[in-house]
């Protein structure tokens, strides 16, 4: 394997330099070494056609639950990366509600070591907020971040009560990271299993009504001010929501947020639509058209919303093969994102693929302060190439991750990733 | 006599009202106009399915659903098997499909399940040859009590079409009126529902009704009116604090029966609260055709019966 | 009524029908030796009900006597239900009172494999214990496959299993007569 690597002829698109348009990318020893119309290919080079293709800074996910240590049969790191790069992504950042809680440093280097044996993408651990998720006392956060955890979140659950999470805001900037929180208020929530609106009211489903998450959100917008913290809010999901933190950025709150496909794409309704199908179950739940129109506005905004996150939580087909009431909450993303956005955000003009690329990776980046989602000079270079507009049938079956469980199966879209390269290494996953 | 119509029944299941055409439903209804005359019969039994197999799967506590099941079942000269559990073992998920494969090696023409959790019957439907009739999922649908009490109205009023209906009570937590305001909305009727605000659903005018949250207004003017059990006993939702203030409120007495049409009819789908939704005296007076509701509810679920051991496709 | 069946004879008209019901009248009268006390006509739906109702008018007519007319719903006692396809129409029994010890004529438009018949009377015995049961059919065309014969007989058509005969009357069809229709690509079909 040589130590350059020519990417030519593709279209790249580089938010963080504005650049976009077809040039050769050229890769020297894991790093950037230029971008320029026509590069003149070194004599030990390896070369990657590109034409017709996209090149973009690696795309980065910060939003998925590997499930190890502790819960192997849904999925492991070493499948979940596998997963990743099919899916188009070079790094991940992975949720702390393993088994044990991802709450010590122990954990955390476990899923390190996991990561960088296997190689498939980088994986940015996310450690926990409260020992054990308990929501009580904060975990050593400080250990986590010393061994390589990124953020904090107890995502999965929500921090409930409110001075612990004002703690965490305060705490966490002797770290210099990000506050995530799962913003949901357990007690309205109550036994919802989907968005409380019409279609619960019609299926005779509990609901989750719109206000679990808003309550929150609002609360801790206020607590970030006040603490002059850095907050996110994972999988953000109603209108009112994007509004408040629409609102507070322009008053200079240091709060980001992220998206999900899901609920870019489908609504409430999904769920009569598909006779009570486990596959629309997540939390947050499918919501509303007019929640789901609020996001889509929302996207090309950049006050609003800062990137998209898959949330991809994979369970194991017995767990989801029950009824809804009973089956657990999440479906998988890292092999649908991609071709999802591609065909349901950048095709239809909602937002310009430059935009879109923002959203997966200078944006993520950003908010979590990672290296990556750019293409300078000097940087990493990862790399993601993929067809944007070549079409593709989503089939589960063949997905790398061990959860199967989505509810695009069979779904024809447009666009798909090709190739991923860490640090210049062409990730072949078999 | 009856109108000579070309519906025929063309469903494996009957799993809820929300996806039947006003034709289907009439057939429904004057099918079990039928069979109603065989409850007078020296002998109650008709040999339709002999030697058929109807499993009986009931997963929530049911004396009067069930009962009226298996009278219906055995005037049809079925076979029927019970299989009842309140919960316990066959709670969990895990053991549904299994229960669902163990059904299908049975091979029983048709099984009627009633559970806890909304979408059970529509999972067994998908996986099992045999027809499934749906007698209550969780607070979704429970068609076969919707059929029996339009039949129960039609035979008072004639027609549905047009007629004012208030349904009062915990209108969240019901599948009576779910499959009611589905069946009588597509009828052409005009459905108003009442209770507390708390223990009123979102999106209700989605569903073409109107809500009341006085027992006045809601039955002002009313040619039909349907009171649902309280159920207090479920905790956890913190939406009325005694059965006394409901009473109180929401309780049908004769004074205030005052408000709806001379001739209105009173209905419950039972077991009735005495004295929480209902008055002893108004559950007992003549306007009440409660009792009614449980003969009609063997006619209907006999129809039910019939219409769904046919088989789907011709092979004559 | 017929879907693509080709009518080949029409074989009565109103007129020769209503002569073949009062001399069908007549007979019963004559086998009960006057006395109809104990009788009562149960229609076979559909169109032993209009049989039924005529037999009855001519009663009154000859005897001056109103017999109870029934109807009787054989579909729930079918023995082909589960291979016709989607469940037939119901559309309900009305027997007027009890059975027990009366003289029950089943009255049917045509006689043929004996099934409509057999039905019947196992409808009847639900009912109660008739002193004895009779026939009276319109037409018996025939092709019998069980041990039945009626008692009463308008008329004996010899048909062939390609034809249909197809009786009409005014409260059912709009008009009276009986025709025999042939089934397409039959013997005689040049299709």
């Amino acid at each position: 394997m040589s130590a350059k690597l020519l990417i030519h002829g593709g279209r790249v698109i580089d938010p963080s330099q504005d650049l976009d348009g077809v040039f050769d990318l050229l890769i020297e020893d894991g790093r950037v070494a230029k971008i320029d119309g026509k590069v003149q290919k070194p004599k030990d080079a390896e070369t990657f056609d590109a034409s017709g293709l996209v090149v973009s800074p690696g795309l980065i996910d910060i939003h998925v639950h590997l499930r190890e240590p502790g819960q192997e049969y849904k999925e492991t790191v070493r499948t979940g990366t596998m997963a990743a790069a099919a899916g188009g992504f070079t790094g991940v950042a992975c949720m702390a509600n393993t088994d044990p809680v991802n709450d010590s440093r122990s954990v955390t280097e476990h899923i390190l070591l996991e990561a960088r044996r296997h190689g498939y993408a980088h994986v940015y651990p996310v450690g926990a907020i409260s020992k054990g998720l308990r929501g009580e006392e904060l975990a050593e956060i400080g250990e986590m971040i010393r061994v390589g955890a990124r953020a904090i979140s107890d995502d999965g659950k929500p921090v409930m009560n409110a001075e612990l999470m004002r703690r965490a805001l305060l705490y966490a900037q002797h770290f210099g990271i990000r506050v995530i929180q799962h913003a949901e208020d357990l007690n309205l929530t109550g036994e919802g299993v989907m968005h409380e609106g019409e279609w619960s009211t019609k299926l005779g489903l509990p609901g989750i009504p719109g206000s679990s998450e808003d309550v929150m959100v609002a609360r801790d917008l206020i607590l970030t001010e006040d603490t002059a913290g850095r907050y996110h809010v994972a999988h953000l999901s109603t209108a009112r929501s994007l509004d408040m933190v629409r609102r507070a950025k322009a008053q200079g709150i240091d709060a980001t947020c992220e998206v999900s496909p899901h609920h870019l794409i489908l609504t409430d309704e999904e769920v009569a639509k598909r006779d009570f199908s486990t596959s629309t179950k997540m939390k947050p739940p499918l919501r509303s058209e007019k929640d789901r129109d609020a996001l889509l506005n929302g996207l090309a905004d950049r006050a609003a919303v800062d990137c998209i996150a898959s949330d991809h939580a994979p369970h194991h087909a017995d767990e989801k093969d029950v009824q809804f009431s009973l089956a657990p909450f999440g479906i998988v993303g890292l092999e649908t994102t991609l071709s999802l956005c591609l065909d349901r955000l950048v095709r239809p003009g909602i937002v310009s693929l430059p935009r879109l690329i923002e959203l997966l990776s200078t944006g993520p980046a950003r908010v979590l302060g990672l290296p990556g989602g750019t293409l300078k000079e000097g940087s990493p270079a990862d790399v993601t190439v993929f067809h944007p507009d070549e079409e593709v049938t989503l089939r589960a079956a063949a997905f790398r991750s061990k959860g199967k469980n989505t509810p695009f199966d069979g779904w024809k879209l447009h666009g798909h990733p090709v190739a991923t390269f860490l640090e210049g290494r062409r990730i072949t996953v078999a | 006599m009856m109108p000579e119509t070309s519906t025929r029944w063309r469903r494996k299941d009957l799993l809820g009202i929300a996806e039947l055409s006003p034709a289907e439903i009439e057939l429904i209804l004057d099918t079990a106009e039928s069979f109603a005359e065989i409850g007078e019969r020296p002998i109650k039994k008709v040999p339709t399915l002999r030697g058929k197999t109807v499993l009986n799967l009931f997963f929530e506590a049911s004396t009067r659903t069930r009962s009226s099941f298996e009278i219906a079942e055995k005037r049809m000269s079925a076979d029927n098997i019970n299989f009842s559990t309140s919960g316990s073992a066959l709670e969990k998920g895990e053991t549904l499909i299994d229960t669902a494969l163990n059904l299908q090696a049975m091979a029983p023409d048709l099984v009627v399940i009633r559970h806890g959790h909304p979408g059970v019957p529509h999972m067994l439907a998908q996986r099992i040859e045999a027809g499934v009739i749906n007698a209550g999922d969780g607070a979704h649908e429970h068609p076969t009590q919707a059929l029996l009490d339009a039949f129960t109205i039609r035979r008072h009023k004639k027609t549905l079409g047009g007629l004012k209906i208030a349904i009062i009570g915990d209108i969240e937590h019901s599948r009576v009126v779910r499959s009611n305001v589905h069946l009588l909305t597509r009828m052409g009727a005009r459905v108003t529902l009442g209770g507390p605000r708390t223990l009123m659903p979102a999106g209700l005018e989605k569903m073409g009704v109107e809500a009341a949250y006085t027992l006045e207004d809601a039955i002002r003017g009313a040619d039909v009116i349907m009171m649902l059990r309280i159920q207090l006993e479920r905790q956890g939702r913190m939406s009325f604090p005694s059965v006394k203030e409901y009473f109180q409120l929401f309780g049908l007495t004769t004074e205030r029966l005052k408000a709806a049409k001379e001739d209105v009819i009173i209905m419950h789908p039972g077991p009735m609260n005495r004295g929480v939704e209902i008055a002893s005296e108004v559950a007992d007076g003549p306007y009440s055709v409660i009792l009614e509701q449980v003969t009609h509810g063997v006619s209907v679920r006999m129809a039910a019966l019939y219409l769904l051991s046919g088989v789907q496709e011709e092979t004559a | 009524m017929a879907k693509n069946l080709t009518p080949k004879t029409t074989i009565l008209d109103a007129k020769q029908m209503a002569r073949i019901v009062r001399r069908m009248a007549g007979e019963i009268v004559e086998r009960h030796q006057g006395d109809l006390g104990a009788v009562l006509l149960a229609g076979i739906r559909t169109r032993g009900v209009p049989l039924a109702e005529k037999i009855a008018a001519e009663f009154e007519r000859l005897e001056g006597v109103k017999v109870p007319v029934g109807i009787l719903d054989i579909t729930l006692y079918r023995d082909d239900l589960s291979t016709v396809g989607p469940q037939p129409q119901v559309k309900g029994t009305h027997l007027p009172g009890s059975i027990d010890d009366r003289v029950v004529i089943l009255c049917d438009d045509v006689l043929y494999t004996g099934r409509t018949v057999r039905a019947a009377l196992d409808e009847l015995i639900d009912f109660g214990r008739p002193r004895a049961v009779q026939l009276a059919v319109l037409i018996d065309r025939g092709h019998r496959e069980l041990p039945i014969q009626a008692d009463f007989v308008g008329k004996k058509v010899p048909t062939s299993q390609g034809e249909i005969i197809e009786v009409s009357f005014l409260s059912t069809d709009e008009t009276e007569q009986v025709r025999i229709l042939e089934r397409p690509g039959k013997a005689s079909g040049k299709e």
